[in-house]
């Protein structure tokens, strides 16, 4: 090292792989112009709008009851929603990676069919299920079950738009680390239960966790599919993006913008939790030193 | 605890790994099972753990004590197993993975934590690891890591001990020194142990019996001395060392031979060449002069002195080599150099012949 650095003095020497500088400069410029125009402004102006008329209707925005009713199903939809897909991502990576079954490939494209359909059509999906001329309508009517319009479907189409998430980051992590752990622990006298508790989970614990962060993002920030299930009853089935709409619409900016504050803070945690996440990842995969804290 | 195997066969899709075999480690003893890569020694190893399944087959059958374990799943086995790339767990340290199988127990037989703590302690030092306890597995080295994962099967007190290339990861030095150490370890323990190795001299070093395998069969098992000096087959006389191959005879009183074989690329010859005589690189030696036209002439061509034997290589006038090791006493006194003409006559030899072959298949 110390002899190409030597080299490296007289200026104007380049390290064989490195680009000239304007090619660098271009490029980086670039990129920070891209994100200030895409990202940073528009999460300056979600603030500065919401806080135009002082803090007094900034905070009226939020706990006006109607928003404040969001807020909860919110909260509600993504309790659901997101432990139901961390046992459902667990428990087909654990399947995926560490079994061999017939039809396994079938289900990793299954898995990623939340990503390649639009949410639209996801919540379209339900509509004609369940909504009441939907193929189960005549028979959930019959019941005095309502799922269209009604929080149920709300709940149905956040999971379903949801579920990849921890499934995905979770799988290429456990194939990755093979099955020879897991059959350590078996000779060891372990059971499957134990297994999974002791050695499966701990060694992608990281992941899930990355996993969750992003399928609590996405739950919470979803319109599309729940636009169309919900029905937007105002306090009773809007979700925050759904009320924040409604508000705008209204022409209510301050409350709007208020409201969709909170989706943008909660954006900034994911993305903090997340780079917080990948670190460790990257520390517990490649690094020498291991992962000192315990779950 | 004795295992037997009966009758085994596996195959993985069209595969075959293993071709009706069967096999006994006695009470007590060190086993090698030795074979090239694809031999099949991995599989009947994790079929003797309960890792793979053997196929069915009404005469199959697996004994532990003459008992059938056929049914018993890996966790009931009582088996240690050593894995080739360690497989320690790694988000736990070096003496929660040694205690791992104790705290796994159910409630009734799990020891107390002290128990748990007093019998890794005594692990560590049996491995000569103490103070490593708090150490995660990535801050060992090779060598270590594979003594923890040793420690980590003993530390349930399995009846039988399984390793599945133990030391095939790590550096000749390192390799070395725990072959020999695992030998001194099975002196003082006694456990039934079968390890699998694709390197012949670890096998005959370290084990009390070898079992040679290929493709999908045992062809030998023997004490390291019998497998050596006197294979059964040309494939257990190729893979356990050196050899020339010749044209040629051996009489009740004389071994005759002729050109060497020229195509030595393929190593592990499985079957038997009519008329071939089998020479180990010792068993020849090199004469300047012919004496009654015997041995064969051939011109020196290189020279290996760095070790305690002198090793000539020579190329027949077929183009043959043949590899001839001596005392060095016996290099000085033939004062060899490359491009020396020289006889190479055989001091011993052997022929397999039809019937051998015959019985292999």
């Amino acid at each position: 090292m110390t002899s190409s650095k030597q080299r490296m003095a007289p200026g104007r020497m380049m390290l064989p792989l490195q680009e000239p500088s304007w090619v660098r400069w271009s490029l980086t410029a670039f990129s920070c112009s891209f994100l200030i125009l895409f990202l940073v402004v528009p999460l300056v102006v979600v603030f500065t709008e919401a806080l135009r008329k002082g803090f007094g209707a900034y905070w009226a925005g939020i706990t006006d009851p109607t928003a404040w009713s969001a807020i909860k199903l919110t909260v509600l939809v993504v309790g659901i929603s997101v432990p139901l897909n961390l046992v459902f991502g667990l428990a087909a990576s654990w399947a995926i990676a560490k079994f061999e079954f017939w039809g396994k490939s079938l289900l990793i494209t299954l898995i990623d069919l939340p990503f390649a359909v639009s949410p639209v059509v996801s919540g379209l999906i339900f509509v004609l299920l369940f909504g009441i001329h939907g193929w189960f309508g005549t028979w959930l009517d019959a019941w005095g079950l309502q799922v269209i319009f009604a929080v149920p479907g709300v709940v149905l189409a956040t999971v379903f738009v949801t579920f990849p998430f921890v499934a995905r980051e979770v799988i290429p992590l456990m194939q990755e680390q093979g099955t020879e752990q897991e059959q350590a622990a078996l000779t060891l006298g372990a059971s499957g239960w134990q297994t999974f508790w002791y050695v499966t989970l701990p060694n992608v614990r990281w992941a899930v966790l990355y996993g969750v962060i992003l399928c609590n993002a996405r739950a919470m920030g979803e319109f599309g599919a729940v636009s169309v299930v919900s029905g937007h009853i105002r306090g009773k089935t809007n979700t925050i993006p759904l009320h924040v709409e409604i508000l705008y619409n209204e022409y209510n900016f301050v409350a709007a913008f208020a409201v969709a504050s909170l989706l943008a803070l909660l954006a900034l945690v994911t993305l903090v939790a997340k780079t917080l996440v990948e670190r460790r990842i990257h520390f517990s995969t490649t690094s020498l030193e291991p992962t000192t804290v315990e779950s | 605890m004795s295992i037997e195997v009966r009758h085994i066969s596996k195959s993985f899709g069209n595969f075959t790994a293993l071709r009706d075999v069967s096999l006994q480690v006695h009470d007590g003893e060190l086993l090698a099972l030795l074979g090239p890569s694809g031999s099949g020694k991995t599989t009947l190893l994790r079929i003797i753990s309960g890792l793979e399944v053997p196929d069915a087959n009404p005469d199959s059958e697996i004994l532990f004590h003459g008992q059938s374990v056929v049914d018993r799943p890996v966790r009931h086995r009582e088996v240690g197993f050593v894995f080739q790339h360690y497989a320690l767990f790694r988000h736990m340290t070096v003496a929660d993975n040694i205690g791992f199988g104790l705290r796994m127990r159910p409630r009734a037989t799990r020891p107390s934590k002290s128990e748990i703590r007093d019998r890794v302690g005594k692990l560590l030092k049996l491995i000569q690891l103490e103070g490593f306890g708090d150490r995660f597995p990535s801050q060992l080295s090779g060598g270590q890591r594979q003594r923890v994962a040793l420690a980590r099967a003993l530390a349930v007190e399995p009846k039988v001990l399984l390793l599945d290339e133990p030391f095939g990861a790590l550096d000749a030095k390192v390799r070395q020194g725990l072959r020999t150490w695992l030998r001194r370890l099975h002196d003082e323990i006694h456990l039934t142990s079968v390890l699998v190795t694709h390197d012949q001299e670890e096998a005959l070093e370290v084990a009390d019996r070898v079992v040679v395998m290929n493709q999908s069969r045992i062809e030998q098992i023997g004490t390291p001395d019998e497998v050596f000096h006197h294979p059964k087959t040309p494939f257990v006389m190729e893979f356990l060392g050196q050899v020339n191959v010749f044209h040629g005879r051996v009489t009740q009183d004389k071994i005759e031979l002729d050109d060497p074989f020229v195509n030595e690329a393929d190593e592990h010859h499985s079957g038997s060449r009519p008329q071939a005589v089998y020479a180990r690189p010792h068993e020849l030696d090199i004469q300047r002069e012919s004496t009654n036209g015997e041995g064969i002439a051939a011109t020196v061509r290189r020279l290996h002195l760095a070790g305690p034997i002198a090793r000539v290589l020579l190329e027949a006038e077929n183009g043959g080599h043949v590899q001839v090791h001596m005392s060095l006493e016996r290099f000085y006194e033939l004062a060899l150099q490359p491009g020396v003409a020289a006889f190479v006559v055989p001091k011993n030899g052997r022929v397999f012949d039809a019937t051998v072959a015959a019985i292999r298949d």
